[in-house]
């Protein structure tokens, strides 16, 4: 009895009540009326269309002609040794393992992660520690006015819940492993994540995306982070989705006073795809570094939506974003930064640079500053460009091969990102996997 | 050696060598001086490979194989080496990996084993402290950052490690004090041997007080006007290029 949301917007609407029907009658009433509430958003908005100045550059047609469907209860047969092909060789961490949005135990070891720390699914937090959750979830990503995110808030299933209490370290990093698999249908998945950090606490969440099949599907992920005073949180998005699915994902932070985060966003899989990084510094002395890398082949669509906010004095705030494009496909960065009109003080800076392997890529970058106060320091700079000619020969004239020099290029290129990232086992995997991405790229022969 | 006959270049449809010739033989040091815009740099091009030069007539063999049909990497494994007027910065890439990559497709091509990581740390840092480069110059990106002069004495860095057969200098010796000099013309001398060959590009005779050429040339409007001794240079330092 799956609810088949047909890519009209009622259908999206009058689907709740049937969702709230099958599977959904033990959660409490707060959840229910939340849904409920949140789907009048998109009642009101329907998906974004191109007109839609914040989507101008990202065609949502063929998700609206597409038809989905909720996972039903029962997982598809996952096994262990799948899930730990997707692990970081040598990283002592937590694991949590969602298929097709669900929590699957068996294949989840949250085991010790502390005095005092939650680690655990969001469906459990929302049974057992109900006040928590009540008091944060859905007070940051507005679903009013977002309708991917009210989408989210009406639909989700399931998805890690963290929490640090004050003045305590989380010492193993979450792996938080998101799973798709083809049933066959296309569905329609809605991974949900609350990370609640306390004051001068430290944590780090690795959210990460994979699918075991090239099926269509429509994942559409919020994930909210409340980052306590003085607090410490570094926080990973590893998108490696099918090569047909359409992906959208905000990560939401709200920053209390002093707190640093540290963003790392990796867009890889998907057909389209729309990451939405939007820290709000609303305490004093803030910082957030974040950083991003895309790469894009074929007919794929990335398109990476940031939106920093100061809303308080004293803070720092660097966006790093480098992407890589060949054959057709297409970029986009959009890096808004809004400085409040109290936000005196403020450092803010934003770079993008792009790469292009091919002549038919495509990047479209725009920066976009909002400024309330006269007294702040904003710069941004973009570069969209092949790879350096000149560099390429000077390595090329020591011996190396054409080949081997591009692929030098290129890694110096990505590391300029993925270098910030503190778990030496991720930074490696991933290098290794953007290493294998280039040597297809470039094929088999000398590459020039 | 080397033997360059007749070559024509040019470059988005303008010539700029125009019938150069010079033979290189075995163990022979050659100095080119001639004036700004004269062509210097572009032969060195050619010999290393750019592309954007395009060889209209004449060839160059090097060790009875022609050069052009040699692609640069290629050239490089055959024991070429250009030490750039212009060293190319680039960030990102240690100059210790580019070293090593770079040394190994050499062995590579000559079916030699790989250098390992200490070897290779070894002979890096032993060729460093005869240069007088800091060891931490190894660490940093390509040129990146360097001063003028930390970028010149890295190619001749670059030069020893590799140990080519045929190096062409392309003024190696501007923007480097004089004590930087004594440093890379010591660095010169000490490869020299009866199998390795130079074609040392300079505008100043200075130099060539440390790396006593064997011939001097001028060359003019892209082609060489004269040839001589190493008393040559001596003369061009005191009349000018304007008798040519
Ligand atoms: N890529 C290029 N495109 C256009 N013109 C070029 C190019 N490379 C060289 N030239 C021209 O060719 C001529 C010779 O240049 P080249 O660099 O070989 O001179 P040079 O003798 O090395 O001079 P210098 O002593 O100043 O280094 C110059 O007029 C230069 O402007
Ligand atoms: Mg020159």
């Amino acid at each position: 009895m799956a609810i088949i949301f047909d890519g009209t917007r009622e259908s999206y609407v009058e689907g709740l009540s049937e969702f709230l029907g099958s599977g959904q009658e033990d959660t409490p009433g707060w959840v229910a009326d939340l849904r409920r509430e949140a789907i009048s958003g998109f009642g009101e908005l329907g998906f974004p269309t191109l007109s839609d100045e914040e989507w101008r550059f990202t065609n949502l047609e063929a998700l609206r002609r597409g038809s989905f469907s909720i996972a039903e209860d029962g997982i598809s047969d996952v096994s262990k040794k799948t899930v730990n092909s997707y692990g970081f060789s040598g990283l002592d961490c937590l694991r949590l393992v969602f298929v097709n949005g669900r929590f699957a135990s068996s294949l989840s070891d949250a085991g010790d992660a502390g005095e005092g720390i939650v680690v655990k699914a969001l469906s459990e937090a929302i049974r057992e520690d109900g006040d928590l959750v009540k008091g944060h979830l859905a007070k940051y990503a507005d679903y009013e006015k977002d309708a991917f995110i009210s989408l989210n808030t009406s639909y989700f299933e399931d998805g890690v819940f963290v929490y640090v209490p004050d003045r305590t370290v989380l010492e193993k990093p979450v792996h938080v492993l998101h799973v798709s698999t083809d049933e066959g249908r296309p569905l329609f998945i809605n991974p949900r994540n609350l990370i609640i950090i306390g004051q001068s606490s430290d944590a780090k969440v690795i959210e990460h995306y994979v699918s075991l099949s090239q099926s269509v599907y429509f994942s559409n992920v919020v994930t909210e982070v409340v980052c306590g005073e003085d607090a410490n949180l570094e926080h990973y998005r590893l998108e490696f989705e099918s090569r047909k699915a359409f992906n959208f994902s905000t990560l939401r932070v709200n920053q209390q006073k002093n707190s640093n985060i540290t963003s790392h966003s990796i867009l890889y899989g998907g057909a389209i795809v729309r990451n939405n990084v939007h820290p709000v510094l609303a305490g004093e002395g803030c910082n957030s570094d974040i950083y991003g890398l895309f790469m894009s082949e074929g007919r794929q669509h990335m398109d990476n939506f940031m939106r920093v906010e100061h809303a308080s004095p004293h803070c720092d705030s660097r966006q790093f974003y480098n992407g890589v494009l060949d054959g057709r496909s297409k970029g986009v960065f959009h890096g808004r930064i809004l400085v409040h009109e109290g936000a005196e003080k403020t450092d803010a800076k934003q770079t993008n640079r792009n790469l292009l392997l091919s002549d038919t890529a495509q990047i479209d970058t725009k920066p976009q500053l909002e400024i309330y106060n006269d007294d702040v320091k904003c710069t941004h700079g973009a570069t969209i460009g092949q790879m350096d000619e000149e560099a390429l020969f000077y390595l090329c004239s020591r011996g190396v091969s054409m080949r081997k020099a591009k692929i030098i290029m290129l890694r110096a290129f990505t590391n300029e990102t993925l270098e910030h990232m503190s778990i030496d086992s991720v930074k490696e995997t991933l290098e290794n996997t953007v290493m294998k991405w280039f040597e297809q790229r470039l094929g088999n022969g000398d590459g020039s | 050696m080397l033997e360059v006959k007749n070559l024509h270049v040019q470059v988005d449809d303008k010539e700029i060598l125009k019938g150069m010739n010079i033979t290189v033989a075995p163990g022979e040091v050659h100095s080119i001086m001639g004036p700004n815009g004269s062509g210097k740099s572009t032969l060195a091009q050619v010999l290393a490979g750019k592309e954007t030069y395009e060889v209209t007539e004449g060839e160059i063999t090097f060790q009875g194989k022609d050069l052009l049909d040699l692609e640069p990497e290629e050239r490089a494994c055959e024991g070429i080496f250009l030490a750039f007027q212009y060293p190319v910065e680039i960030p990102g890439v240690a100059n210790t990996y580019l070293l090593r990559e770079a040394l190994n497709a050499k062995r590579e091509y000559r079916e030699e084993k790989p250098l390992k990581h200490v070897e290779f740390g070894k002979l890096a840092r032993d060729k460093m402290k005869a240069l007088g480069i800091d060891e931490n110059l190894l660490k940093r990106s390509v040129n990146a950052g360097f001063s003028g002069g930390e970028k010149k004495r890295n190619e001749i860095f670059q030069m020893q490690i590799l140990e080519p057969t045929l190096a062409v200098l392309d003024e190696t010796d501007s923007g480097l004090d004089i004590d930087a000099l004594k440093i890379v013309a010591n660095g010169v001398n000490s490869m020299r041997d009866s199998g390795r060959s130079f074609i040392v590009i300079t505008h100043y005779q200075r130099l060539l007080n440390y790396i006593v050429p064997d011939f001097v040339h001028v060359m003019v409007d892209g082609k060489i006007v004269k040839s001589g001794g190493k008393e040559l240079a001596q003369e061009l330092e005191e009349k000018g290029y304007a008798d040519f």
